[in-house]
């Protein structure tokens, strides 16, 4: 399955990237992550306590569910207003 | 979302045109400070998640009006690069009656803060740096 992955503000900036698309099998956005978490390096802090993410969008829980072409972001906590 | 500047005046004086059952109006504009966190800042730059940022202001916007009889909300934010002393957002809530509209600005505000997809860059004298999320609006919007 493919999932598209993005990257917002200082999570964007570290990876250089703004996303990419992985392919394999994730049951959860956090299997998504802890994809990415086993590269190492920068990706160590996709780890970070107050990550949020979002799928499809819409802020979830890391225990939600994925499915094949999902959009998955991470970031750091928001900042605007 | 728009990259351009507004007038705050002339958005609180368009929430209650045209409907004279308006009888309070509440609004918050946000500013830019030229000083934050122990450095002065020269200006900063807003990126936000494009898609997302329209979903999540209009769920915001929704739950206010199922929580409030409000006539009308308005939510005004700026994305891109912007100077101190300019206006980053405005929210704005008309009601019959004073209450639901002072509460309901208070949640929107509390609610965008934790929940949409905004993120401040500020560039100080010091080089630029991400403002970091604080436990504090967390706290607030856990109020509601």
């Amino acid at each position: 399955m493919n999932i598209d992955v993005v990257y917002f503000a200082r999570y964007r900036e570290a990876l250089d990237s703004d996303g990419e698309r992985l392919d394999g099998l994730f049951d959860s956005v956090d299997d998504v992550r802890k994809a990415l978490l086993a590269r190492g390096e920068g990706y160590a802090m996709l780890g970070e306590q107050n990550l949020m993410c979002a799928r499809n969008q819409e802020l979830c829980r890391l225990e939600e569910p994925v499915a094949d072409g999902d959009e998955v972001a991470f970031f750091p906590p928001v900042t605007g207003g | 979302m728009q990259a351009a500047a507004f007038d705050p005046g002339a958005e609180t004086n368009a929430m209650h045109a045209a409907n004279v059952g308006v009888g309070a109006v509440v609004s918050f504009v946000g500013y830019v400070r030229d000083f934050n966190d122990g450095r002065e800042v020269a200006g900063m730059f807003l990126e936000h998640y494009p898609g997302m940022t329209e979903k999540a202001l209009a769920k915001i916007v929704l739950e206010a009006e199922q929580r409030w009889p409000l006539l009308k909300v308005e939510v005004l934010h700026r994305i891109g690069a912007l100077q101190p002393g300019e206006p980053i957002v405005f929210v704005g809530v008309a009601s019959a009656h004073r209450q639901a509209a002072f509460q309901a600005c208070d949640f929107v505000m509390d609610y965008l803060k934790t929940r949409a997809p905004f993120w401040k860059k500020e560039q100080t004298g010091e080089g630029p740096r991400w403002v970091e999320g604080r436990q504090s609006d967390a706290d607030a919007a856990g109020r509601w």
